[in-house]
């Protein structure tokens, strides 16, 4: 079992070993240099309302093409299913690397996301594309196991060769107010990640709050995460505006306040072309373009990307098209 | 038979809790209807006017800032004073030539309405104010306040129930006031100022000056730290006086003499409207 | 990496397109009549003037200028209808004309909103999402109260004042009609409304829309004009009621001549809003709604939050976080989906803008403006912040109505309400702070007639409006709204 390493407690007191969650709703996070966080309040109507702002944009024509390429080029096209089958991530890959076969000029997605299990199968078929290969690992979904079972689980997927991971944190303990424990969790996970990229899954639909989303936020990426993401795709509530822009307030204050820049992943219930612009739009309205590269920003998706291609053949021929001209995957 | 020598007493202006001359050392005759004369009742002066101002701003934060429990028990003791003087004040009026039975039913009245109204003060914010259905997600509700420094010319008929029935009103939000009551029965007038100033009311909350209104007037409309005139008792006016009130955007008021309601309270209030977001 | 496929450019530079709105949707006619009686008249006068589009200075029609003898007609007018019709007419009745108005104007919210924008400049955003839903909200709101009077004025005889006179600004020009029109016919009072001589068209829109409905003749009278109409419409004789929205300078005026006859007035006017940021606000609400705040129709606004009082430990990074976010204000054509700030509403007042910036510049204060293009033609202004403002200075005590936002710091609750109160206005405040109980205290506190806590500049038809001290007294909107338009006595019965 991986301990955390013992330093300095950047929650207040030093823990070198996760045990039992005990409640400590003191929140007062440090940042990997020790820079202490200020954690901004968030008002939910206010936050909306801004949010909606975004969805109003209108994106020049010129500027299109870029954009769904930046989308394409920023996915994390999924599978995330109990029936997945070698044979299914296969065709994933495939689709990932060459989204439209017809249309060389479209890029490849950013990475495939699977189940640790199927790992070795995207490795094999995306082996020396540039397509990298993500795992949800440590208990994904819910992340109800114990923390020795979730490192080795990542430990078993880096092995196996991902080279990102998505974790899940304890919304329990978080919710319980035991901050430390979570902290030291995903520390810990992030070590187990060794050189793998961590991306850490706050699961907004679960934490009740945009305050608590912003808490979270600045949790994991004090606590190492590379990426904070919106949602596991698997609870009633995923991804919306409103907690995109939540989060990367977070991820802004924290570049202003530590000079750590962390990146966004949002997932669940982005299909469409039109969703993918309104992120697009957020972020570059509160991050600014420079967030808007892959390695900053991902949109963890599955049939976003058809509509994405239906898009380019629009402007590509000025026809509306359908999906029987797109390959499912 | 040893007849007592009556005391006399001296009228003055009510100011800031004291009862001073005027400082212009100014006085009017009161004659009973038979001529005799009555009093020498100081006449207010503008400087009085300016002092009377002073005294009901200082005093105004700290009027509204009591509890409206706190401010009903303050109106009910005027009443309670006013209860045992009962006698003093129909005798006054009867002095300066109304019937005995009318000058009873006028200070019962007069009592009365201090009751009415001290009763109000916890309660007509259920009747001005409102909580309104906005269309979104927000808390909105509004709320009376006093408008601050109000200024009341008393109505001449009735004079002892026409100055509570607009002095009284004007408290219960938490106003102060400046009464200019005229020349007409200001033997009660003084009297009330007594009862005011007996009765735990704070000094400088009411102000009551007797004198030439029409020479205060002016004064009164054209002084920027006063929020409002009540002219429900206002003689015919000079156009040009009135229009003085713009100066500061004045709140002019105009009511009945002898009204009851609650609509006299908001009358002397500022409706403030608040607007809070609801979410988690 | 053979195979993968890079996305060019490293950046990616996101443009937004120029989206305008058609206007095609929009007949502007060469020249306007004034509304009488139902029907476009022609001027006694026999004068037109220009209105010009802002945003392009093109000439859109000429308007009529209606002298003395032009507003009495139209106050005979609506005395005739008042007496007649409108008066007698069943609260019930009276609603459903109100209903048919609101209705009208959400069917048609889309020509209202075009046409507001070409003639006053304000951003297309603004007049469609909320100028014009606003406007038909209203007298949705007020056609419910025609045939409920009693229940807001219990234990009083109830009257219309009678023939209502109303002069309104530029800034909202329907709306501030709506605001003014929608009570006023609720409670059983015709009207005689003079629009602001810069932005007359969608009152006169309006006026043919009230034709389509079939509102009887009088009861809405339209007198188009610049200030000798308005004055002419506040000094006649047979006028019981009057309402002005506009600047305190004008307001005083009509209040010296309405004091002076003892008639009845309502004042809606300026306004310096002390928009209060406390260090435990939500400050990434706090910085949009100190910018929706100030730059919200060009910070033509009454109730604009235009004093920015920022708590010191915040001051220099919540300033570092507007201009942030001001970077990303659009300024241009109003027709444009995009823009967030459109055109200022005509030369003088964009001369009035420049003097007081100038002003404040010379005074010390200091001058930040985004990099921003501006349109070859029409009258713009860059959204402006002022730091290192005193309490003393011009820009922070004289009402600017422009996009310019004087930023001065506090360090305690009691020090942010002194320097919110130090003003003669009274109209709006706004608050900052995720602590409740501060928010009620200074809710209290502070001398305004609307305060908004964690949120600005938010409008509806229930919620009264209006000011404190100089910034004009009566409510607009909501139960209290009403008590301006009727005449209260107390019921006839014995002595209780």
């Amino acid at each position: 079992m991986v301990t955390p390493p013992s330093r300095p407690g950047r929650l207040g007191e030093v823990k070198t070993e996760v045990a039992t969650p005990t409640a400590s709703a003191v929140f007062a996070p440090r940042s990997r240099s020790g820079v202490a966080l200020r954690v901004t309040p968030v008002d939910e109507v206010g936050l909306e309302a801004r949010a909606k702002t975004f969805t109003t944009r209108s994106i020049k024509t010129s500027s299109k093409r870029a954009a769904i390429d930046l989308a394409v080029s920023c996915i994390d096209l999924t599978t995330l299913e109990g029936m997945d089958t070698p044979g299914k991530v296969a065709a994933l890959c495939r689709k990932a690397v060459r989204p439209d076969p017809s249309n060389p000029a479209v890029p490849s997605v950013a990475a495939v996301c699977v189940y640790p299990q199927l790992v070795p199968v995207a490795v094999t078929h995306t082996n020396g594309t540039g397509v990298h290969v993500a795992s949800v690992a440590g208990a994904f979904p819910s992340g109800q196991s114990s923390l020795a079972v979730r490192i080795a689980d990542i430990e078993q997927a880096v092995a196996d060769g991902a080279d990102e991971i998505d974790i899940v944190i304890s919304r329990g303990a978080f919710l319980a107010g035991d901050y430390n424990y979570v902290f030291n969790e995903i520390e810990a996970q992030k070590v187990a990640c060794g050189p793998a990229h961590l991306k850490v899954i706050l699961e907004t639909g679960e934490l009740g709050s945009y305050d608590q989303i912003r808490k979270a936020s600045m949790l994991a990426m004090a606590a190492g995460a590379d990426f904070i993401k919106t949602s596991t795709g698997k609870v009633a509530h995923n991804s919306s505006m409103p907690v995109a822009l939540c989060m990367a307030e977070a991820i802004r204050d924290y570049a202003e306040q530590t000079g750590e820049i962390v990146g966004l992943k949002v997932a669940g219930g982005i299909r469409t072309a039109k969703q993918a612009w309104h992120y697009l739009v957020l972020i570059a309205e509160t991050l600014g373009t420079q967030w808007l590269t892959p390695d900053l920003f991902r949109i963890g998706a599955s049939s976003l990307l058809n509509d994405l291609l239906l898009q380019v053949q629009k402007l590509d021929t000025g026809r509306y098209s359908g999906p029987n001209y797109v390959s499912v995957d | 038979m040893n007849e007592r020598l009556d005391v006399q007493k001296t009228y003055k202006l009510f100011i800031g809790g004291a009862f001073p001359r005027s400082e212009s050392g100014r006085t009017f005759a009161v004659h009973a209807p038979d001529g005799s004369l009555i009093a020498n009742v100081a006449s207010a002066s503008r400087k009085d006017l300016r002092d009377a101002v002073v005294a009901a701003r200082s005093a105004q934060t700290g009027w509204a800032a009591r509890t409206a429990y706190n401010r009903g028990q303050i109106l009910y003791r005027v009443a309670e004073v006013m209860e045992g003087r009962r006698t003093q004040f129909v005798e006054e009026l009867c002095r300066c030539g109304v019937k005995a039975a009318t000058a009873e039913l006028e200070v019962d009245r007069a009592i009365d309405r201090w009751v009415w109204y001290a009763g109000w003060c916890d309660k007509f914010h259920h009747i001005a104010g409102t909580v309104n259905s906005v269309a979104g997600p927000y808390f909105n509700f509004t709320t009376p306040e006093p408008t601050g420094v109000v200024g009341i010319l008393a109505p001449e008929k009735p004079g002892l129930l026409g100055l509570v029935s607009r002095l009284a009103p004007a408290l219960v939000s938490g106003n102060t006031a400046v009464v200019l009551t005229g020349e007409a029965s200001p033997l009660t007038a003084v009297s009330m100022a007594e009862v005011v100033a007996t009765s735990d009311v704070p000094g400088g909350v009411v102000n009551i000056l007797t004198g030439a209104t029409h020479e205060l007037l002016p004064w009164l409309l054209g002084h920027r730290d006063v929020n409002a005139v009540d002219l429900t008792g206002a003689p015919d006016l000079e156009a040009s006086v009135v229009a003085e009130a713009a100066d500061n955007v004045k709140r002019l008021i105009r009511g009945e003499p002898d009204d009851q309601s609650p609509y006299v309270i908001a009358d002397f209030c500022e409706m403030k409207t608040v607007w809070h977001p609801i979410g988690r | 990496m053979a195979d993968a496929i890079e996305p060019a450019g490293v950046k990616f530079n996101l443009e937004y397109a120029p989206a305008l709105e058609s206007t095609s949707i929009v007949k502007i006619d060469a020249e306007y009549g004034l509304f009488i009686g139902g029907k476009f008249v022609e001027p006694k006068s026999g004068e037109t003037f220009a209105t010009v589009s802002p945003s392009t200075e093109e000439t859109l029609a000429r308007i009529s200028s209606a002298s003395a003898a032009d507003v009495d007609r139209a106050v005979k007018a609506a005395r005739k209808a008042q007496t007649e019709i409108w008066g007698p007419m069943s609260g019930r009745d009276r609603a459903k004309y109100l209903f048919r108005i609101a209705r009208q104007l959400q069917e048609r919210a889309r020509e209202f909103a075009v046409l507001e924008t070409i003639d006053g400049g304000k951003p297309i955003r603004e007049s469609r999402d909320v100028d014009v839903p606003l406007a038909a909200a209203h007298f949705f709101y007020h056609a419910g109260w025609a045939d409920k009077l009693e229940y807001a004025f219990p234990d009083r005889r109830i009257a219309p004042k009678g023939v209502v006179g109303q002069i309104i600004p530029w800034n909202f020009p329907l709306l501030m009609l709506a605001w003014k029109v929608a009570p006023a016919l609720a409670t059983g009072n015709t009207v005689v409304l003079k629009p602001a001589e810069t932005t007359s068209l969608t009152a006169l829109l309006f006026a043919q829309l009230l034709q389509d409905i079939d509102l009887p003749p009088g009861v809405v009278n339209i007198v188009t004009g610049a200030g000798a109409t308005g004055s002419a419409l506040v000094e006649h004789k047979d006028v019981d009621k009057l309402a002005f929205t506009g600047s305190t300078s004008v307001g005083k005026q009509i209040q010296r001549s309405a004091a002076a006859r003892g008639v009845p007035l309502t004042l809606e006017l300026g306004g310096k809003a002390a928009h209060i940021v406390f260090e435990d606000a939500a400050l990434d609400q706090a910085v949009e709604g100190v910018i929706n705040g100030i730059y919200f129709n060009q910070g033509h606004v009454c109730c604009a939050g235009s004093r920015l009082l920022v708590q010191e430990s915040i001051a220099e990074s919540f300033v570092d976080r507007l201009k942030n976010r001001l970077a990303t204000v659009r300024v241009g054509n109003p027709l444009d989906k995009n823009t967030d700030v459109g055109a200022i509403n005509s030369a003088e007042q964009l001369g009035r803008i420049t003097e007081l910036v100038a002003a404040g510049v010379a005074e010390g204060a200091e001058l930040y403006q985004p990099e921003c293009s501006l349109p070859d033609r029409g009258y713009w202004f860059r959204p402006t912040i002022f730091t290192n403002v005193q309490q003393s200075h011009r820009i922070a005590r004289e009402e600017i109505f422009g996009p310019v936002l004087s930023v001065l710091t506090f360090r305690t609750p009691e020090e942010a309400v002194a320097k919110a109160n130090d003003t003669q206005y009274g109209l709006s405040a706004g608050i900052w702070t995720e602590k409740g109980s501060k928010i009620l205290w200074m809710a209290n506190e502070l001398d305004a007639g609307v305060v908004w806590a964690n949120t600005f500049n938010q409008f509806d038809a229930a919620s009264p409006f209006g000011g404190y001290k100089e910034s004009g007294f009566g409510r607009e909107g909501g139960l209290q709204g009403l008590a301006p338009y009727v005449s209260l006595s107390s019921p006839k019965r014995g002595s209780r």
